[in-house]
């Protein structure tokens, strides 16, 4: 294996892992305030759907990605409504918000574009582009650092940036602003924020709404930016390894980083080279396909370090006795 | 610097205008939760610069008037006056505002948090934390010197101990400017020491103008530090009165409705042979705390062996291991026979083949499952025994059913409807479905924990009644309460325990209150 | 007192839950230009009007019993079992080994010992994440999530590199023999007469309703039922009643995930005669919605099985008849998950202090 192919597999876990971690940044909200979220694969799907479809009709990614965060914004409502104000099963509400998602873009796929449920092929401005980054031609010839700078931190999407940069901006909001110190005593001890004097209602409905842009985010990468167009589930289990990778980091913005582009990685090794000769044994393409899954349960059985999700995670807060 | 003169400020005219009006003054309040009256047509007037105590039963509606005060509950009638003027108080930041801090029972801290973060939380100067915390961190060590509220700021609130985290409570208050602090049960979880600590901070804090109330249902603290006092019964204001003009006897009579001394009529005990030897027992808890401390105790064949104590000084642990769902270490012995201590799940099941009956402390979240009718309560915990089995496979519901029916007439259960669940029943036939359930088997061993918590005047002599018969049909009882006068009237022989240990055992009618109060505090061996 | 009557608990907060989640897929059926009333004649007369239809709603309505009664049993421990799906997919997985790997004499046979296959399969599979449950705490919806995803590579790997026929192309077993074929409605005596031969219903729907009588004995009226009930409504009393928690979690997902694998001896080994990828078609996660809308009572799940089976088939009938897609129904089951379960609150509160008030005024008067 030659560094130009640990490049592009780089490069290709970047791709693959962006979705991942802008969803995992938007379930780390909702947890963390104490709203679980098992309807992340849900809103993405809504958002790729909604992106594709009016970056398609419009021929502007830019005004696709507006109603990808729309559709995304609209399950992470009804998530709020059932978890929220209706004090609801939130398991029971992501299940649903997940099953609203795949029938509903297909239905309305089919009677918009009457194309067996995608939308049509996006190309030219209905696409994000990739973005060369400045010098990123210059120094592409120079060993090592050339192609590491041209080809796998040059050359992504701005929304593949905006990932990249919620990170840090996580970490700040979370552990340096008051937003974040009442969010995440929200997620711990709703009655400690209560008794403060601050909604409980109005900071887990906020922090659904940034779940909500966030997964929109995610979605409306998926079919603008990773693929060029819509596809019948084309989230298929993002979602849901987006809620292990956020396992798998405690719930932590910069753990989220590392076990995204850890997934990500998984996928571009697997898609480049479906079956892994180790000599004593091959590991197939279906075992790496599981790998994230089968981590995130030893992490949850808690073989490597506990993993104790928000205190008040689950719960809806009940003020009455 | 301009904040703190403003500040000063402001303190001096509300201590200039508290000479004239009350710092609190309720006026005919009421509030009902369904068709419970909790609080009906309550005033009160509480002075600045004093500590005012509330004292009741439990369900008197103190915690719920406080509530009110505190904008967790509307009141459905009344008006609240603070300094003076009418004060609407919907919700907790408008309680805030006017100055009320409250210390819950159950603290309101997100555990891991610190101890300045906890502090801010909801009082945060602006967007960003780096300046408030800085703020909080000097006023912290400000109060902390005035009013010897040392606590770490840096410290998480889950590595401190409960009189610490109380104190943050105190702090998170002091830090908004409250100068009327409302106390909740706040002894109800430390220890003597911890206690007296708390009491000196509550005086430190009148001697700077604050005004205090304090609810509580202990009278030797409201004898000790309020300047006056207001009773509660069932909802209802009874009397406020000062409280140097008063003695706890009149106090109590005042709570209860009537002479307190419960009047237990048994004959002199008859103990026969050993049942129960606890020999060196400890019990460890998750957070590796000894909470025994190696207990030694016997009870005989027809006695009652009543454990006094401060809540949390191992009472419920002793209950939780002899009946069989908590581990411990050292030796039990039932009629002479050794039972395992390892904790199984299996171990709860293998007791009461042992004879040993459990009345826990916690009827709704150990004794009864709410939402089970009151005939699967009546079996819950001895449904695999054979009585109740149709055959190999199948249980005789009907069986069970007609056997409630007859259990719940004996012990005047109401309504005896062996269908309703057991939510529906009121708190003292509740204990009734659990004492028959665990008294009818003719246990060899009882174990009761708070037998009349909860429960009205007349089901407390109903109960009391069915523990000194079981005694003397031969039975050996093991009685823990935190309710003094229960434990003298129904004992026949008492045990202290403070700490974990038992500090010695006395005969009720070779001791008095005040000796037990001695040893409840740790100080008398 | 806080008492509502039962009808009201039991018939009229889940007919009106069901009753908004029609409406809004009206709706959504407008939306994308289309006729409600007319869509509904479609499903109607496709899933009931006719034997045919009878043939494949009762089929469907087989796979949901078994999922919703393996979600309802998990249920009352307290267990929110969101991996039927993973389960019957191993399910599919036992009962196929079992048909391919002995010249079965007769059906009847072989169907005793799918059964035990599919259910072995079905357990295991639910088995790990109970097991770390009720061990190390880890949450089973997490778990059992992962797992259909585990689930899902694992029949892969199977159907692709160990049980594919040499030669063959798409990912699938071999044909079972025919002698494991089981009886369709065609078949059986006296019924079989309305039956064209066609049907995919078969002898499984009555060991579904088996299964339903079962599960209806086990949760209520055997010591086993007794202590799941216990331990899912209170965990704290059952330690103190005896009742080992580890027992209760290992028992209740066990057989929860057995009587999703037993799902397959329908669609596997009834229909299909050989195991296909997702072979399951989401059933395991429609039992999630069968047994909130039967409040996790035997009854309960079959009547709504039947109204899933029935959704199933009208949907595919309305995909053919009309422009609607099949998908139509997941909406549906989607409103019908959220109404019934996430937003309960929102008619629950309202009707009961109705009912509350009510009670009240008569007691007064």
């Amino acid at each position: 294996m030659d560094f130009g192919t640990i490049v592009e597999i780089l490069d290709s876990a970047v791709r693959l892992g962006t979705p991942l971690l802008l969803a995992c940044l938007a379930g780390l909200f909702s947890e963390r305030a104490g709203i679980f979220d098992i309807g992340l694969e849900g809103k993405m799907l809504m958002a790729a759907f909604f992106s594709g479809a009016v970056a398609a009709v419009t021929g502007s990614a830019w005004l696709g990605l507006l109603a990808g965060v729309g559709g995304s914004m609209s399950l992470a409502m009804v998530h709020g409504l059932a978890s929220i104000t209706f004090r609801g099963n939130q398991l029971i509400s992501g299940v649903a918000v997940n099953f609203l998602a795949s029938g509903f873009t297909v239905l309305i796929a089919q009677s918009w574009f009457q194309q067996g449920g995608r939308t049509p092929q996006l190309s030219g401005h209905a696409r994000f582009e990739p973005i060369t980054l400045p010098g990123a031609s210059a120094v592409k010839d120079v060993p090592v650092i050339g192609p590491l700078y041209s080809n796998l931190i040059s050359g992504h999407t701005i929304l593949v940036y905006v990932a990249f940069a919620m990170v840090p901006l996580t970490w700040w909001v979370l552990f340096r602003t008051r937003f974040g110190l009442r969010l995440r005593a929200v997620g711990e001890n709703p009655e400690s924020v209560d008794t403060a004097g601050v909604s409980v209602i109005r900071l887990r409905y906020t922090a659904v709404a940034i779940t909500g842009v966030l997964a929109g985010l995610a979605g409306t990468y998926l079919a603008t930016g990773l693929a060029a167009g819509f596809v019948k589930e084309m989230t298929a289990g993002r979602g849901y390894i987006a809620l292990a990778a956020l396992i798998f980091a405690k719930w932590r913005p910069v753990p989220a980083l590392g076990a995204t582009m850890l997934f990500g990685l998984l996928e571009a090794i697997s898609n480049r080279y479906p079956n892994i000769d180790l000599g004593v044994v091959t590991l197939p393409i279906q075992f790496m396909q599981a790998v994230p899954y089968i981590l995130t349960v030893v992490i949850l059985a808690g073989f490597i370090g506990k993993a104790i999700p928000p205190r008040a995670g689950g719960q809806p807060y009940v003020k009455e006795r | 610097m301009v904040d703190v003169q403003a500040n000063e400020a402001g303190r001096q005219a509300t201590a200039a205008l508290a000479t004239q009006a009350p710092a609190i003054e309720l006026k005919g309040i009421s509030k009902a939760f369904g068709t419970v009256q909790a609080n009906k047509d309550i005033s009160i007037r509480v002075m600045p610069g004093t500590i005012h105590g509330i004292i009741g039963e439990n369900g008197a509606g103190k915690s719920t008037l406080m509530s009110i005060l505190y904008g967790f509950y509307k009141a459905d009638a009344g008006e609240i006056w603070i300094k003076g003027q009418r004060t609407q108080i919907p919700d907790s930041q408008a309680a805030i505002s006017a100055g009320i801090g409250m210390v819950f029972q159950h603290f309101k801290l997100v555990q891991n948090f610190t101890v300045l973060e906890n502090i801010i939380l909801g009082a945060e100067d602006g967007a960003l934390l780096r300046p408030s915390l800085a703020k909080a961190r000097k006023e912290l060590k400000r109060l902390a010197e005035e009013y010897e509220l040392n606590v770490d700021p840096d410290e998480l609130i889950e590595e401190l101990s409960v009189g610490h985290q109380q104190r943050v409570e105190i702090l998170k208050a002091l830090y908004r400017q409250a100068d009327i602090l409302i106390l909740d049960e706040p002894t109800g979880v430390l220890t003597p020491a911890e206690a007296d600590h708390l009491f000196r901070i509550l005086d430190n804090l009148r001697k700077e103008g604050k005004t205090i109330i304090l609810i509580t249902h202990k009278l030797r603290e409201i004898m000790e530090i309020t300047d006056t006092v207001s009773v509660m019964r069932r909802g209802e204001m009874t009397a406020t009165v000062k409280t140097a003009e008063t003695s706890p006897e009149q106090l109590a009579e005042l709570m209860v409705g009537r002479k307190v001394l419960l009047n237990v009529t048994k004959t002199p005990a008859q103990p026969g042979k050993t049942v129960l030897e606890v020999e060196n027992l400890r019990v460890v808890d998750e957070d590796r705390v000894e909470r025994l401390k190696g207990i030694n105790l016997t009870i005989r064949a027809g006695e009652i062996l009543g454990i006094a104590g401060v809540a949390g000084n191992g009472q419920s642990e002793l209950l939780e291991v002899l009946g069989g769902f908590a581990k411990g270490t050292g030796t039990i012995r039932i009629n002479g026979e050794e039972i395992d201590l390892t904790g199984k799940h299996s171990d709860g099941q293998s007791r009461r083949r042992r004879g040993i009956s459990h009345v826990p402390e916690d009827r709704h979240h150990l004794g009864l499952i709410l939402d089970f009718a009151a005939w699967e309560n009546m079996i819950f915990g001895y449904h695999k025994d054979a009585a109740y089995q149709k055959n190999a496979f199948i249980m005789d519901n009907a069986g069970i059913v007609k056997h409630t029916q007859e259990a719940m007439e004996r012990f005047d259960v109401r309504p005896p409807i062996p269908t309703l669940p057991a939510k529906s029943f009121s708190g003292g036939n509740q204990q009734k479905i659990v004492l028959a359930r665990e008294i009818e088997r003719s246990p060899a061993l009882l174990l009761v924990g708070q037998p009349t918590r909860g429960v009205d005047i007349g089901a407390i002599e109903f109960i009391h009644k069915r523990i000194v018969e079981l005694r003397d049909e031969g039975a050996a009882i093991l009685l823990v309460s935190v309710e003094l006068d229960e434990i003298r009237s129904l004992s026949d022989r008492i045990a202290v325990m403070f700490d974990g240990q038992i500090m010695g055992e006395r005969l009720p009618e070779e001791t008095d209150e005040k000796e037990l109060g001695l040893m409840m505090a740790g100080v008398v061996n | 007192m806080e008492k509502t009557p039962k009808w009201v608990d039991v018939a009229l907060i889940p007919f009106l839950n069901l009753l908004i989640a029609f409406v809004i897929s009206g709706i959504v059926v407008l939306l994308i230009g289309e006729d409600p009333i007319k869509a509904i004649k479609v499903m109607v007369s496709g899933a009931l009007g006719s034997p045919y239809g009878w043939g494949y709603t009762l089929y469907y309505a087989t796979n949901f019993i078994f999922t919703g009664l393996a979600v309802a049993v998990a249920y009352h421990a307290s267990q929110f079992n969101i991996g039927g799906e993973g389960q019957a997919t191993l399910g599919g997985l036992g009962v196929a080994l079992v048909c391919l790997a002995l010249p079965w004499p007769h059906w009847s046979v072989a169907l005793v010992a799918a059964m035990i296959g599919g259910a072995l399969f079905g357990a295991a599979w639910a088995a790990i994440p109970a097991w770390l449950q009720a061990k190390r705490g880890s949450h089973i919806v997490i778990t059992t999530i992962m797992f259909n995803f585990i689930g899902a590579s694992l029949l892969n790997y199977m159907l692709v590199n160990v049980l594919r026929p040499r030669g063959a192309m798409d990912p699938a077993t071999a044909r079972f023999a025919r002698e494991t074929y089981l009886p369709t409605f065609h078949d059986l005596p006296v019924i079989g007469q309305f039956f064209s031969k066609s049907v995919p219903a078969n002898i499984s729907f009555f060991i579904a309703l088996l299964a339903c009588w079962l599960v209806w004995i086990l949760i209520w009226r055997t010591k086993l039922g007794f202590e799941i009930r216990a331990y899912g409504r209170s965990e704290s009393a059952a330690r103190y009643a005896g009742i080992s928690p580890v027992k209760v979690i290992m028992v209740a997902m066990l057989i929860s995930g057995g009587l999703a694998g037993l799902m397959a001896i329908n669609n596997v080994m009834g229909q299909g005669h050989r195991l296909v990828l997702n072979s399951v078609e989401g059933a395991g996660f429609i039992g999630i919605a069968v047994a909130l809308m039967g409040r996790n009572h035997p009854v309960g799940v079959f009547l709504a099985a039947i109204l899933f089976g029935f959704l199933y088939q009208g949907g595919g009938e309305l995909a053919l008849e009309t422009t609607i897609p099949r998908e139509l129904i997941t909406v549906i089951q989607a409103l019908v998950i959220l109404f019934t379960g996430a937003f309960d609150n929102m008619l629950r509160a309202p009707i009961e202090s109705f009912f509350v008030a009510r009670a009240n005024a008569r007691k007064e008067a």
